[in-house]
């Protein structure tokens, strides 16, 4: 019997969209409201799955060529170098710094902290990290 | 964060630039990228040299973890200057020499450089920095790089086990290390050696219990990175790393590190006769035994690597010798000689062992052996190595002119004096420390002789060489000649190198007493140590020549630890075998079985034993009808599982449970965890599916009755142990609870509305950056473990 996935494919194009807008949503409200870069990196990889079973392995690696032990290695960095950016302010390493009142072309007054960097870093390793094992033991055969 | 932080961490920051250079210029040799740093580093240092001759120190600090006592601190004076000096002076040599000596076709160059650069940074930061947490931190990443670059050709079975045989003795050393760290802070309080010195100054530590205690730890890490007896064994095997790296790493800069920290440990624990005694006979056993094997060695590599450990002896006993000096107020240099003369030779015999070392690895690479009995004859060939040869064995010999002869007659002169020491015993037994020195000299003598003429003089056997020999490439003979011409400058006018910076390295040995004159003569007159220095000729020139009739001695010590090593490891490889299988398998089963069983006993015993349990329902909270629905789907599904016929549908049911517990979040209001509960089921019940392939194809086998039952009385402890646990955790108040701290403090010090993702990225963002390494490191697991399966059968899996 052929599997039919019609529907399944039809759905996943346009509900992954939505998903990755909410998972990068999520991650910026982490600070204020829930989310933040676990949840939000979480929300990606469930995204990126979605497409795995709706789809198969070589049409995802076609969409997102990139290597996903990379990005959770990149994360990695990206955190470690917040830490080490806060020794270069002469600040115990790993302290935040945050301005409230920053003014932004576009956003208008919002308010940035370098902990959205930190965890940035969180999203890039869980994405990165999600992926690489589903990945790997997925294409096991 | 000052310039020299920034020396430090410059090799660490130039390292990650390495794959992209590798990747971009395929062509360059990777080496030439790298040269430069060093040379800047010594450029730099060499900047600092009139500051710190004229006594000042420079002391910079960053915070690190202040809240732990531990900073970033640098710490500038004369011996740390004498060390960083060291260590990029000869590590531009060895760079430049490496560059001719590795090809960049065949070597994976790229890797080389990045573990040199990762040494580089490592060994600046462990005689830089003022903090012994920093410190040994550092002194870590020394071991790490040292055992990567023993095993950089990892493809021989010898280069593996040198480099493990060295990662576990200089590990064992390096936890000793941490050890007696701890102790001392517990002792004086501080980690800052500034403040341990000021502290030892004013209170009496020596009648402490755990003074003795932190001084042998210390110590153990000193001896074991050092290579002293019985440690040593590490550092023969250490020589199947590219030479480049044994000069550099095994002879003039990593095993100096253990004679850097006993040198900079002197102001705190030298005015105890165990110091003295420890340090000074560990040294001459070191000394005599190093010198007395490197005269059997046959592999030119081995001559010298035990030629390192003697000669790290004969330092290691000086530095103990000097310690005599702090109990005449430092009036007299009459022991204080000893320390000029251990620094002096620390020296002299990075500029002679590092020529002799690259002078071995031209032999080498143009030869193709480096077996003593192959080789000879070779004078006329390689002229230039053939000098090179002899300016470093004659200074290492300690001949005059060269800069050896000046540290030998005052490591003679510092032993005869030590007789006279009046204190802790040495006046009847110190005797032996003269008589000693001057046999370890003999052979020291005899080895240099064999090491020069066996090779360059006597028979050329062609036949038995790989290669036809020739004069090496111009660019590797221009950092040994570099080198030997610092043999023949320092030994003609070694007080270029007195007042600037011996002499501060010196007051530094000594708690930084402000200036210490130092003059070094050629001359002494005629005194005993003349006499021992001809009797070194005299008896060494007749032994080396009737080296062929005394050779037989050493087949009187026909044991030996590397004999105790290896049994060590086999048995304890063997033992851990046994025992893993015993337990180890192979069923996930049996491993929850264990877990579960385990978590019973242990948590059961101890809610017993502190009479911990606190199990009533009076300050619970009303149940409604909410939680009362969805904890009947909760039990439901769960029970279900157990009675699910196919596989599939025990996944579906697991994730069930999982969407039930988030509904329960949602209901405790805890929007952050039931979001992350939520997703964490989906994704996990996504990954179950794909596993669903590999696994075994009949889903539940008839398993004995029995079997059910111990897993039902389990599972049935497990569910009464965590709710005692749970209840009882809720009911007993220790403390107060920190949830008021981040309640007030969220919004002040972060400036976040969301407490558990401003608790997750700030106020424990420590304990997020380890979760997520190790995530990352669990990921690289998999992937490894699943793209490389090593040899196995893969249709054993499915």
């Amino acid at each position: 019997m052929k599997t039919n996935d019609l529907i399944l494919q039809t759905i996943t194009k346009i509900i992954v969209f939505l998903i990755l807008l909410f998972s990068v949503d999520i991650f910026f409200a982490g600070h204020y409201t829930p989310g933040g870069g676990f949840i939000g990196g979480l929300m990606t990889s469930a995204a990126i799955v979605l497409l795995l079973i709706a789809y198969d392995i070589k049409t995802v690696a076609k969409l997102f060529p990139v290597n996903y032990i990379y990005v959770a290695a990149t994360g990695l960095l990206i955190a470690l170098a917040t830490g080490f950016s806060s020794i270069m302010r002469h600040k115990p390493f790993l302290t935040h710094a945050f301005n409230k009142h920053a003014r932004l072309p576009l956003f208008g007054e919002t308010s940035l902290h370098t902990a959205a960097l930190f965890d940035l870093g969180v999203y890039l390793v869980v994405v990165g990290v999600t992926m690489t094992i589903i990945q790997s033991i997925g294409e096991d055969k | 964060m000052t310039l020299l932080h920034w020396a430090i961490l410059s090799p660490f920051i130039y390292a990650l630039f390495i794959p992209l250079i590798h990747k971009w210029f395929k062509n360059l040799h990777i080496g030439w990228f790298v040269l430069p740093l060093p040379i800047l580093l010594f450029c730099y240092l060499l900047s600092m040299i009139p500051a710190i001759s004229a006594g000042q120190t420079i002391v910079e600090t960053v915070p690190w973890i202040p809240l732990l006592h531990i900073n970033f601190t640098v710490n500038l004076d004369g011996l740390s200057l004498l060390f960083v000096l060291l260590i990029s002076g000869i590590g531009s040599l060895v760079l430049l020499y490496s560059i001719f000596y590795l090809d960049k076709k065949k070597e994976k160059l790229n890797l080389f450089y990045f573990y040199l650069l990762l040494f580089m940074g490592a060994m600046l930061g462990v005689v830089l920095t003022d903090n012994l947490i920093v410190l040994y931190t550092f002194w870590e990443i020394t071991s790490l790089s040292s055992f990567l670059l023993i095993g950089y050709w990892n493809e021989r079975e010898k280069s593996k086990s040198g480099a493990l045989k060295s990662i576990i003795i200089t590990v064992f050393g390096g936890l000793s290390l941490l050890g007696g760290i701890i102790l001392l802070y517990l002792l004086t309080g501080s980690f800052e050696l500034r403040e341990i010195f000021a502290y030892v100054q004013q209170k009496d530590i020596y009648s402490h219990p755990f003074f003795l205690l932190s001084m042998v730890c210390l110590l153990l890490g000193a001896f074991t990175k050092s290579a002293q007896f019985p440690f040593h064994i590490w550092l023969p095997d250490a020589m199947e790393a590219p030479t480049p790296v044994s000069a550099y790493l095994h002879s003039a800069t990593m095993v100096k590190a253990g004679i850097y920290l006993v040198a900079r440990l002197s102001p705190i624990y030298a005015a105890s006769a165990y110091w003295l005694w420890i340090v000074a006979a560990v040294g001459m056993i070191t000394l005599l035994y190093g010198s007395f094997f490197a005269v059997k060695q046959t592999d030119l590599k081995g001559i010298l690597a035990y030629s390192t450990i003697s000669q790290l002896g004969l330092i290691m006993s000086l530095l103990g010798i000097g310690a005599a000096s702090v109990h005449f107020q430092l009036e007299k240099d009459y022991y204080t000689i000893a320390t000029a003369a251990a620094l002096f030779h620390l020296v002299n015999h990075a500029t002679f062992k590092g020529s002799l070392f690259m002078m071995v690895g031209i032999v080498d690479h143009e030869t193709g052996t480096r077996d003593i009995r192959k080789l000879g004859g070779l004078m006329t060939f390689m002229p230039i190595t053939f000098s090179i040869a002899i300016i470093g064995a004659f200074s290492m010999a300690g001949l005059p002119p060269f800069n050896g002869f000046l540290s030998k007659e005052m490591f003679f002169t510092a032993m005869i004096n030590i007789q006279e020491f009046h204190l802790f015993q040495f006046h009847t037994w110190g005797v032996l420390f003269p008589i000693l020195a001057w046999i370890a000299s003999v052979f020291t003598f005899v080895y240099s002789m064999l090491l020069v003429f066996k090779v360059f003089a006597g028979k050329y056997k062609p036949e038995q060489l790989p290669a036809k020999p020739h004069e090496a490439p111009i660019g590797m003979l221009i950092s040994p000649v570099i080198l030997v011409s610092l043999v023949i400058v320092i030994g003609l006018f070694p007080n270029i190198l007195s007042n600037s910076i011996l002499s501060p390295a010196i007051a530094a040995v000594y708690g930084g007493i402000p200036s210490y004159d130092l003059h070094i003569y050629h001359w002494h007159g005629v005194g005993i140590e003349l006499f021992m220095t001809l009797g070194v000729f005299g008896a060494g020139i007749f032994l080396a020549f009737t080296f062929a009739k005394w050779k037989s001695i050493y087949r009187l010590f026909p044991y030996s630890l590397n004999a105790l090593y290896d049994f060590f490891i086999n048995k304890g490889k063997l033992w851990s075998k046994k025992l893993t299988n015993g337990y180890m398998v192979g069923s996930i089963r049996i491993y929850l079985l264990y877990i579960f069983t385990f978590l019973v006993i242990i948590s059961g015993y101890t809610l017993f034993a502190k009479k911990a349990i606190n199990f009533h329902s009076n300050r619970l909270s009303e149940v409604g009808l909410y939680e009362i629905v969805v904890s009947l789907a909760l039990i439901g599904a769960t029970i279900s599982i157990l009675f699910a016929k196919s596989r599939l549908a025990s996944i579906i049911l697991l994730g069930a449970v999982g969407y039930s517990v988030s509904l329960l979040f949602v209901i405790f209001r805890a929007p952050d965890l039931a979001l992350t509960q939520l997703v964490i089921e989906t994704v996990s019940v996504a990954l179950f599916l794909l596993c669903f392939y590999h696994l075994p194809r009949n889903a539940r086998k008839k398993e004995s009755i029995g079997f059910k039952m111990n897993n039902a009385v389990i599972s049935v402890l497990v569910g009464i142990t965590f709710s005692i646990i749970a209840i009882s955790s809720y009911n007993t108040k220790l403390f107060a609870s920190i949830s008021s701290y981040y309640i007030e403090n969220t919004y002040k010090k972060a400036a976040g509305e969301n407490m558990v993702n401003v608790i997750l990225v700030d106020f424990r963002g420590f304990d997020t950056l380890f979760e997520i390494a190790v995530l990352t490191i669990a990921a690289i697991g998999i992937y490894t473990m699943i793209k490389l399966r090593l040899g196995g059968n893969s249709s054993e899996n499915k």
